[in-house]
């Protein structure tokens, strides 16, 4: 019997199957189709910002140019999805569901960034050990009692938090530019990046990723979450323009 | 070998619009030594009367942890509350390991609700023969629950079961008041008088006969058994500490009367019980 909530049974013996019916053998995700590239987030003197682009890539062909891949969970909780579109979805769904639930239940608790962030984190090594990743590496931000929380998690169920957090290229070509302008103010003032400085920053970052990552494109969506008591935000999609004054120099 | 007609299982409804089985499991938490909870702002506390079946046995534990911020204090059949401890437990673990927070008091209390509801409405079931006073600290601040073996459960600022537990209840309605703001050591010593108005006349609470288990903001569910609930006991004078052996009559503590029969025509004593019940509630 398969109630709900109960544990998912793959079909049995194939004996069992009607007669002329034939089954094809299981299949597990050996790589991503529709994917995604860098997510990008860190804190700010108010809370966390995040960006992603909205490139959905078929390989190396730019084959979605609009897809979101921020999702607001709830007012204090912001999730960004690198790698497989369709398990992102599929998630996605599930989440939302359960924050239906939840707010069914009205009884003033919320699903926090932190109980999300251990929630994917079980989520995705549950089903690494069952050799069927979910092909995906999350970054999960969010407010936990009021203070900025920010989470990673991959498909192998690695998972951890720090105050700058990128995935994919990001992590090699954004990270040093974040700490920098991080660093500096806090060496030069003892201050944290204010809201603007912050949003320079990552969109330096993003304008980075555009020129250098092939997967990345100049569409991008940044998400806010602030840590004085309002709702988070993810902003109406915005373009890069870029500066190829020196294209001509290459042939 | 029947009270009446129609409590031969627990799905037979009396024509009164009664469930005689889940009555007679209600009843089995009434013989239940009392048990009293009290929450402030800031904590919430259970004290119990612990009996022991002979001389030559030990006091029977009262009061279980749960996780480090939830423990019960029991009335009934003990063997139903480990079971119901032992479930809870597990609850908390999962939610723990998924969520990294504990399970919230409210929830919890919900799916132990929806749990005992099925053997209600199973011919094959039982009801759990138990009543729980829940004491849990979350991040809506401390709460306390009753629970019934009618699967009914109620969110209380205090609250008592158990035998002659009516007495410890008056106490607490006079004294609702000064709970809220109460620190630790005046709600402790608050649950202890109205435990104390339970006993009968003879008898005094001890650190033999007395557990407390105490949970709060910045302090863990811990359970108080022998010694180590001396400190408390010292809060009231040793007079205090004695029985006053408030009379266990109906008018008093109709809770503890066995319920009148129902046979046919009996609409008379039917009503005295309904309001009875509404007591207890």
């Amino acid at each position: 019997m398969n109630s709900e909530g109960g544990v998912r049974s793959f079909d049995s013996f194939a004996t069992s199957l009607p007669k002329g019916e034939r089954r094809n053998p299981i299949t597990h995700t050996q790589a991503p189709v529709t994917t995604g590239t860098s997510i990008i987030a860190f804190e700010y003197d108010g809370g966390i910002l995040m960006a992603a682009d909205m490139l959905g890539s078929y390989g190396s062909l730019a084959r979605y140019r609009s897809v979101p891949r921020l999702l607001k969970v709830n007012d204090k909780t912001v999730i960004g999805c690198m790698g497989d579109y369709a398990d992102f979805q599929y998630l996605q769904a599930i989440i939302e569901q359960m924050e239906v639930d939840e707010a069914c239940k009205d009884d003033g608790f919320q699903t926090t960034a932190r109980s999300l962030h251990s929630w994917l984190t079980r989520v995705l090594y549950n089903k690494r050990c069952k050799f069927d990743p979910l092909w995906t590496t999350f970054v999960v931000a969010g407010l936990d009692q009021d203070k900025p929380f920010l989470g990673f998690v991959d498909k192998l169920g690695t998972a951890y938090t720090d105050p700058i957090i990128t995935t994919g290229y990001a992590s090699m070509l954004a990270t040093p530019l974040i700490r920098k302008a991080v660093e500096d103010k806090l060496k030069d003032k003892n201050e944290k990046l204010t809201l603007a400085e912050a949003r320079k920053v990552i969109e330096d970052s993003l304008t980075l990723m555009y020129y250098r990552d092939a997967r990345a494109s100049n569409k991008y969506q940044i998400a806010i979450i602030p840590s004085n008591g309002e709702a988070s935000i993810i902003e109406e999609p915005k373009t890069l323009l870029g500066d190829w004054s020196v294209a001509h120099l290459i042939k | 070998m029947f009270r009446n007609q129609y409590d031969s299982d627990v799905t037979v409804w009396s024509p009164a619009g009664r469930l005689h089985q889940v009555e007679y499991a209600v009843e089995a938490v009434k013989q239940g030594s009392a048990t009293v909870g009290i929450k402030s702002n800031t904590h919430a506390v259970v004290v119990a009367l612990k009996r022991a079946s002979s001389d030559l046995a030990a006091h029977q534990k009262k009061i279980i942890t749960v996780d480090q911020h939830m423990g019960v204090s029991i009335s009934g059949l003990t063997a139903d509350a480990r079971l119901m401890v032992r479930w809870m437990r597990t609850e908390c673990l999962n939610y723990q390991y998924a969520r990294d927070s504990p399970l919230p008091i409210g929830r919890l209390m919900n799916m132990l609700g929806n749990k005992m509801q099925l053997s209600t409405q199973r011919y094959d079931r039982r009801p759990y023969g138990v009543g729980l006073l829940v004491a849990g600290y979350d991040s809506k601040g401390p709460h306390l629950y009753q629970t019934c073996p009618s699967a009914n459960y109620y969110d209380c600022k205090a609250m008592a079961i158990g035998a002659r537990s009516q007495s410890a209840r008056t106490y607490m309605e006079k004294h609702l008041d000064e709970f809220s703001d109460s620190d630790l050591n005046q709600l402790v010593a608050h649950a202890l008088r109205a435990l104390r108005d339970t006993l009968p006349a003879e008898m005094e609470l001890t650190n033999k006969n007395v557990s407390i288990g105490i949970v709060g903001k910045d302090y863990e569910f811990v359970g108080y058994d022998d010694e180590t609930v001396d400190p408390f006991l010292n809060l009231l004078d040793p007079s205090e500490r004695k029985g006053r052996g408030a009379p266990a009559g109906p008018g008093v503590d109709g809770d503890d009367a066995p319920p009148p029969e129902d046979g046919p025509g009996g609409e008379a004593e039917m009503e005295v019980e309904t309001s009875a019940a509404s007591l207890q509630l």
